[in-house]
């Protein structure tokens, strides 16, 4: 029923760029939990997975130069597992 | 729905003769069809052994005290009961089998996108089956944690639990692989003219299901590994005394299980969809409200999962909300069930067995989701809780809504899968037996829970001993249904009458080809040019 897609090419250059911000992160992922954030630890970690997991997709996994439909698709995903997790921290915020 | 009525003369999927013989024609077929009556078969053999088990328990339960099993014996059975019911066959029963067989014939395909990735999903399926209930056999003695393997006991027991832990986690990879062949069939494969609101309303409920396995299922699969890594290296997730939290696995095991219930419940509300306006001869009331209905439940259904741990000790606020969200998600199925019987209004109707079983699965399931607005109460949930009272709700919901129309989807479709007809006398017969014997069984169990009857104990004062007989003797009866049912069934596999290619007058594109369908459908891709239910 749909169209197939043309192809992108992506440089090396921001292969390399992309690597060395998801290493970046990956240590600040762990020297985060050096530090008493209190109930935000768990925030602050999944905020930098997220940004990590958002750029590999976005660029390893193409999805910037795909058709908007699945990157609406893979955002709503998101949302969904966002609000999902906001909902559990429902519980622990305020128990 | 097509314009042209296709009709060939190439031997049908059941005597095609491809590279195997015998079983492993069956066992290594990519077709879609024998794939879905692969999962037909190995659920029929699992669906015995867990409703024998039911049953014994029922037969436990029919007098105070010990009757024919002890305390240990029956937290086994009640566990192995509930993961075969709900891991091997409710879960992926209807998707499995029926959306296996007729979702590519409903949307005009040849086959699913990833043919050999469904074959493998349903080695998978065998392997997790083989895995989990192989814990019966060898270890310290059969599981007792019940299905859902709450924390703490589930890493304390000595019982044998991680292949049932471990059996289940496989289990999902089956469920994952499924939902994203359907998807992808249903974005890339539908025929020509057949837009999304051209769709069958089926396959619709099939990808809002298919977003939920895809979605869902590694949640679950990451908590079964958690309780793996906690029974065997004492990480501390769950285990108070090493710093984890009980009730964190309580969230992360209903995050995906509640919306299971959605894996479970809406493609039977898909199998309504269909056989209602093919027997009330009309188009259905309100395609649009159904499909949006269908999305809807699949997304709020996320987010009600804290319903299930009202008395666990969450916060007050996570309470409320939960409870908000638990009526919300009652906003869409009602719609279903207003646009299901609009559609019988002033309708011709021809009763016919698939429709019997659809009439009953509206009466069943309504009495399910009102009991369910009961439980999403705050207030009258901390009485009910854990209760027999909620094993009355999720049999109504789960065995009455899921079972009834995997009965009506096979009674339905049963011609076309076989090309035979079914006695309809007794497959009516069947139905009037199992029906009955279903309210007498459960229907007791809801006045039990209000009184006080606690589910999963194998005893009981003598106030509950009335209600208990009545409830027994009702398991009994339904057992005998489900025997003339399954008979009968078995029996017309063989010895039935040949049926038509179109014997209900259906509409939608599985009639359109011959009766068992070929091994590709069609013979020619069909083209689309009417909506799903055209019967004006």
């Amino acid at each position: 029923m749909e169209k197939e897609q043309h192809t992108h090419i992506v440089k090396y250059k921001t292969y390399v760029i992309v690597l060395i911000a998801l290493l970046f992160m990956t240590f600040a992922s762990v020297a985060i939990t050096s530090i008493n954030l209190g109930p935000y630890t768990v925030a602050g970690a999944l905020l930098l997975a997220s940004i990590k997991c958002v750029l590999v997709l976005l660029i390893f996994m193409h999805l910037k130069f795909d058709n908007k439909f699945y990157g609406i698709m893979v955002a709503s995903v998101f949302i969904l597992l966002a609000s999902v997790i906001f909902i559990t921290f429902l519980d622990y915020l305020y128990r | 729905m097509s314009d042209t009525v296709i009709r060939n003369h190439e031997p049908n999927y059941l005597e095609y003769q491809g590279r195997y013989k015998g079983i492993f024609a069956w066992i290594f077929s990519t077709d879609h069809k024998r794939i879905g009556l692969l999962y037909l078969y190995s659920m029929l053999v699992l669906f015995s052994i867990a409703a024998i088990l039911g049953l014994l328990m029922k037969i436990e339960l029919i007098a105070p005290g010990k009757t024919i099993m002890d305390a240990q014996t029956y937290n086994s059975f009640f566990t192995l009961h509930g993961i075969t019911m709900i891991f091997l066959i409710v879960v992926p029963g209807l998707p499995a089998v029926f959306g296996n067989f007729f979702l590519p014939l409903m949307i005009g395909a040849k086959d699913v996108a990833f043919p050999k990735l469904n074959l493998l999903s349903w080695w998978i399926y065998i392997l997790g089956a083989a895995v989990a209930l192989s814990a019966q056999f060898f270890g310290d003695g059969p599981p007792d944690t019940g299905w859902t393997f709450y924390a703490p006991y589930s890493f304390r027991t000595g019982t044998n639990m991680l292949p049932a832990v471990t059996g289940a986690f496989i289990l999902g990879f089956s469920s994952i692989a499924t939902g994203i062949n359907f998807i992808v069939t249903m974005h890339r494969m539908r025929a020509p003219g057949m837009t999304w609101m051209k769709m069958p309303l089926f396959p619709w409920a099939l990808y809002g299901t298919s977003w939920i396995q895809v979605l869902a299922t590694p949640i679950v699969g990451v908590t079964l590994l958690m309780i793996v890594l906690e029974r065997t290296m004492q990480i501390g997730f769950f285990d108070p005394a090493l710093g984890g939290d009980p009730i964190l696995y309580q969230h992360l095991f209903w995050i995906y299980s509640h919306p299971a219930v959605y894996i479970m419940i809406l493609p039977a509300m898909g199998v309504i969809s269909e056989i209602i306006p093919t027997f009330a001869r009309k188009t259905i009331f309100g395609y649009k409200a159904i499909v949006v209905s269908t999305l809807a439940i699949a997304f709020v259904g996320y987010f009600v999962w804290g319903h299930h741990m009202f008395t666990s000790g969450m916060s007050g606020t996570a309470l409320y909300t939960f409870s908000i969200l638990t009526f919300l998600v009652a906003i869409p199925s009602a719609i279903k069930i207003f646009n299901w019987v609009a559609t019988l209004h002033k309708a011709s109707i021809d009763i016919q067995t698939p429709f019997l079983w659809a009439l009953c699965f509206l009466f069943v399931f309504m009495i399910g989701g009102l009991s369910g607005m009961v439980l999403g109460a705050l207030s009258a949930n901390v009485h009910l809780h854990d209760t027999a009272f909620v094993v009355a709700h999720f049999h109504f919901i789960v065995f009455g809504g899921t079972g009834y129309a995997f009965f009506g989807a096979l009674h339905y479709w049963y011609p076309k899968m076989f090309g035979r007809m079914y006695d309809k006398g007794w497959a009516n017969i069947g139905l009037a037996v199992f029906f009955t014997g279903f309210n007498t069984l459960y229907l007791p169990m809801f006045y039990l829970g209000m009184i006080g009857m606690p589910r999963r104990y194998y005893d009981y004062v003598e106030e509950f001993h009335g209600p208990n007989i009545v409830s027994s003797f009702g398991a009994m009866l339904m057992i005998a249904g489900l025997v003339i049912i399954i008979t009968n069934l078995v029996r017309s596999a063989r010895k039935g009458e040949i049926a038509e290619a179109d014997p209900w007058k259906g509409k939608t594109l599985e009639w359109t080809v011959a009766s068992p369908p070929t091994l590709e459908n069609f013979a020619e891709i069909p083209v689309v040019t009417k909506l799903p239910y055209d019967y004006e």
